[in-house]
């Protein structure tokens, strides 16, 4: 139940950010709606509404709806977040949405987050780098399963891109790998199924556009929906980091 | 070539598990791989597959003596004897080593743990211990309808795991995907498919694919049950439209449509079924545990199709929970624990903090079932080619290959994309490489004109028509008011006669924004109309199927007729004809005899005449539906007999 429901309905201004850089006319400008607020409405039935009822030409992403795609990152209220498991019964009755920043703009909230990221795992190659080839016969390696689980932490990123919005570095260094970069690159370090060598992992994390970029400010840390611990990921990389370096001079 | 115009060796509509996994093995013969995806691939619904991948290991001691075999019976069984029993069989033989491999590719498997553990089973805490000469091998859950625990899982986020490994895969063999497009009609001449035209949605531009090969993986077509339905946003189905639209194409079984029993109420947001498998309880409002008297051997683990039955049932009788969005009933976690729940079922314990405020370590669940899974889909062959249309591929749940019949088992849905999408992939690699481009480019650039008109058209009506959302609404409404869990005669009837009215409406209906570029709302119109006879092909085809089986439940019907019904439905849809036409084709060879499922009623209308006559014959008479020659003789995989030794 939300936490309004006993009350009387608001009604909810939402001021949004619209661009369609296909329309020569379109400006980049602020426009406001207004909306009844229901009991459990989020991001996601709110925009659906404004388009269904208000304008449809309002351009946003949603796929899953339940926080597991990544789809919807967008700036609420100046902070980034999934729409879908954002309740309007956790806003005040003034929500200015904003498109994340860092992403290049499809349009009005939706930004182009597939080549970022399909970028990021090209240029830090996060996959497992095997030895030997799939043998379909042979039974599966084994695994301690607190292993199994440490990688399925990190595995847990979503790629919403909200850290990377959050983020001063990746705001004005391209080149960054980004917290949800450093993340993955993390949990492939951490995978003995992936057989790189340290000095391998030294050229993809060990520089300003790795692990050496990050001023640990930490807002990605803050505003990652799915929790992921990121200040550890980052001493866990630097850590391994200076001990290849040191394994290197001696 | 221009940007309106590309081509490739292997064109695959559909960045999820099952298209992603048959671009991997097409792209490692050596051929060009295309993948269209309307979303990033990453955000492809199959990353919301949440409790497991069902594949016959045999790793912890509740899945002692597992194997295909016994993966097979629990997979015919589940289907109510609708699957193609080869299917099956190929399925359950080649799961162990798809699930091994994305082991191989990084899914971080939850692990054996050898020595005591914990478990709920059947409402008792038990302990089990684990032999320590399987620890850190893959572990498995129970789930429904199955004989041993099975399922193969990442917490509760198998298909994000699954889809981020087989992804990763794709970079590294540097596979071109366009995201944000959509494949919007087939280019197609005499029964010989040329790859697709799409629309970018990036800018609303249309351009041509041609291909010597097109695999359609589109997913389901949850969607048209509106907002009844725990699938994504993006599961309207265009696949089986595209393949409808070429008027040549068959649909399998598009009435068998899955009601999971626990989507969130009353969001729809799904909570997996390992829950159940876990140990959760289903409750109703006075608190007790009706699922163990309606089904004492399997309880909270029966198919899926049997305990919605029951779930709604229960709420018929005035023992559901009531709310201003309808009743509902409870799922209790409280038993298995924090540590449990915060770890084991993670994803489940988000969702239920993010989505209902609710903390499941203390509260009970609302749930309520809801549509889940579409076991129909673009029939195809056992190599996944489809019927009537050389060249065109389908694979997972956009197809009918079929495995599941009518009702899947949980799990085995996330197992047959990675299963079909590498048995698929190696067929179009083979008819690849044995093919040359012999297509005129004056076929595509006609088809994307006749596309690239619908969009025209669109944009030119004008007046006060219904907005294309209304309709989509009340299609929605008609779906699971009167295409439910429980069917009659009567309601469908209506529901034929109310989703013809909408056809007829969409004709009618007026976009309200004529924005240029992707324009969500033309995005949305144009898919409408493939969306309502997608529907009405599901209302008629259960209309006219007067049994029930699997999770298709006609109350005026009650009984599973294997005399009559033991059949696939085929429904095409012939250009230019005002309405679909239906056929029925055998189910397959049968080697498991129909008999009981083990849960469920026991009984049903036997068949008539003997195996040994429905077999007769069984493959001549498919091929006159349509089916297309295939790389090993048809029945060259059934293990004959194999599961006579385990019943």
């Amino acid at each position: 139940m939300t936490k309004k429901e006993s009350g009387k309905a608001r009604r909810l201004r939402f001021e949004i950010f619209r661009y369609n850089p296909e329309d020569p006319e379109s400006e980049p400008h602020m426009q406001a709606f207004e909306i009844d607020e229901a009991p459990y409405m989020s991001l996601y039935i709110a925009l659906n509404q404004i388009r269904e009822t208000l304008d449809p030409s309002l351009q946003f992403d949603f796929a899953c709806r339940s926080a597991i795609c990544g789809s919807c990152g967008m700036m609420v209220n100046g902070r980034p977040t999934l729409g879908c498991r954002t309740l309007t019964s956790d806003l005040p009755e003034v929500v200015r949405l904003h498109p994340l920043p860092v992403f290049k703009l499809i349009g009005d909230l939706s930004v182009d987050t597939g080549t970022w990221f399909r970028e990021m795992v090209e240029k830090s190659e996060a996959w497992i780098h095997a030895k030997e080839a799939f043998d379909p016969q042979a039974k599966e390696a084994r695994m301690d399963d607190d292993l199994a689980q440490a990688i399925y932490e990190g595995e847990r990123c979503i790629e919403c891109g909200c850290c990377v919005a959050s983020c001063g570095v990746a705001n004005v260094n391209q080149n960054f790998a980004g917290p949800a970069g450093l993340n993955r690159i993390a949990r492939f370090m951490m995978d003995p199924r992936d057989q790189r060598s340290d000095a391998e992992w030294f050229e993809v994390v060990s520089n300003s556009d790795g692990v050496f970029g990050c001023l640990g400010m930490m807002a990605c840390h803050d505003v990652c929906p799915k929790e992921l611990p990121l200040l550890e990921v980052y001493a866990y990389l630097r850590r391994k980091t200076l001990v290849a370096a040191f394994a290197g001079r001696s | 070539m221009s940007s309106e115009l590309i081509s490739t060796d292997v064109l695959v509509i559909g960045g999820g598990l099952a298209g992603e996994r048959c671009a991997i093995e097409a792209a490692a013969a050596g051929h060009d791989v295309l993948i269209l995806s309307l979303v990033p691939p990453r955000r492809s619904h199959s990353c919301a597959a949440q409790g497991g991948m069902q594949a016959a290991l045999g790793n912890c001691v509740k899945a002692e003596g597992d194997n295909p075999t016994v993966h097979f019976l629990d997979t015919v069984r589940g289907s109510d004897w609708g699957a193609d029993q080869e299917v099956a069989q190929i399925f359950t033989e080649e799961a162990p080593i798809a699930v091994r491999e994305l082991a191989h590719l990084g899914v971080p498997w939850t692990r054996v743990r050898g020595g005591k553990n914990s478990y709920v089973i059947k409402g008792e805490r038990v302990e089990i211990e684990e032999s320590i000469e399987n620890d850190g091998l893959i572990m498995h859950r129970d789930f429904g309808g199955t004989a041993k625990w099975r399922a193969c899982y990442a917490a509760a986020a198998t298909g994000h795991a699954a889809l981020y490994a087989v992804d990763s895969e794709v970079v590294r063999l540097g596979i071109t995907v366009r995201d944000r497009a959509e494949a919007v009609e087939l280019i197609h001449e005499g029964g010989r498919c040329w790859g697709a035209v799409a629309r970018c949605l990036r800018t609303g531009k249309h351009f041509a694919v041609v291909a010597k090969a097109t695999v359609i993986a589109t997913g389901g077509y949850g969607r048209i049950y509106g907002q009844y339905t725990t699938n994504a946003t993006i599961n309207e189905g265009m696949g089986a439209v595209i393949a409808m639209n070429t008027g040549v194409v068959p649909l399998g079984n598009m009435e068998a449509i899955q009601f999971h029993p626990t989507a969130l109420a009353p969001s729809n947001i799904l909570v997996t079924e390992g829950c159940r498998g876990d140990g959760a309880y289903l409750l109703d409002k006075d608190l007790h545990r009706f699922m163990v008297d309606a089904e004492p051997a399997k309880q909270e683990l029966a198919s899926r199709d049997v305990v919605s039955r029951h779930m709604k049932q229960r709420m018929r009788d005035g023992k559901g929970v009531d709310t201003p969005y309808g009743p509902h009933l409870w799922l209790d976690l409280r038993h298995l624990g924090e540590q449990h729940l915060t770890t084991k079922l993670r994803e489940v314990w988000e969702i239920c903090r993010d989505f209902a405020g609710l903390n499941p370590v203390n509260d009970l669940i609302p749930v309520q079932p809801t549509q889940h899974y579409s076991m129909g889909g673009v029939r195809v062959n056992k190599d996944g080619q489809a019927y009537n249309m050389a060249g065109l591929f389908a694979a997972g749940e956009a197809a009918c290959w079929d495995m599941h019949g009518f009702n899947r088992l949980g799990g085995n849905s996330l197992a047959e994309t990675v299963v079909a999408g590498r048995i698929v992939g190696r067929r179009v690699a083979e008819f690849v490489a044995t093919s040359s481009l012999d297509v005129q480019t004056g076929l595509a650039f006609a088809a994307k004109a006749s596309a690239e008109q619908r969009a025209i058209a669109w944009l030119g009506r004008s007046g006060a028509g219904p907005s294309v959302y209304a309709i989509r609404n009340a299609m929605g409404e008609t779906m699971m008011g009167k295409v439910g869990i429980f069917r009659t005669g009567g309601e469908l009837e209506e529901a034929v006669a109310e989703i013809s009215a909408l056809l007829a409406d969409c004709d009618k209906a007026v976009l309200r924004s004529k924005a240029p570029g992707m324009n969500p709302e033309l995005s949305f119109a144009l898919r409408l109309k493939g969306m309502l006879r997608l529907a009405l092909v599901t209302a008629k085809g259960a209309l006219l199927r007067t049994e029930s089986r699997g999770a298709h439940y006609r109350s005026d019907y009650p009984l599973r007729n294997d005399a009559e019904w033991l059949s696939r439905t085929l429904a095409r849809w012939p250009a230019d004809a005002a309405e679909p036409e239906f056929s029925y084709e055998p189910v397959g060879e049968i080697d498991l005899p129909p008999g009981h499922r083990g849960y469920g009623s026991d009984e049903r209308i036997e068949m008539t005449e003997s195996l040994e006559q429905y077999n007769d014959g069984v493959y001549e008479r498919q091929a006159k539906h349509g089916r297309l020659a295939t790389a090993e003789l048809p029945g060259s995989r059934l293990r004959r007999g194999d599961w006579k030794e385990l019943v």
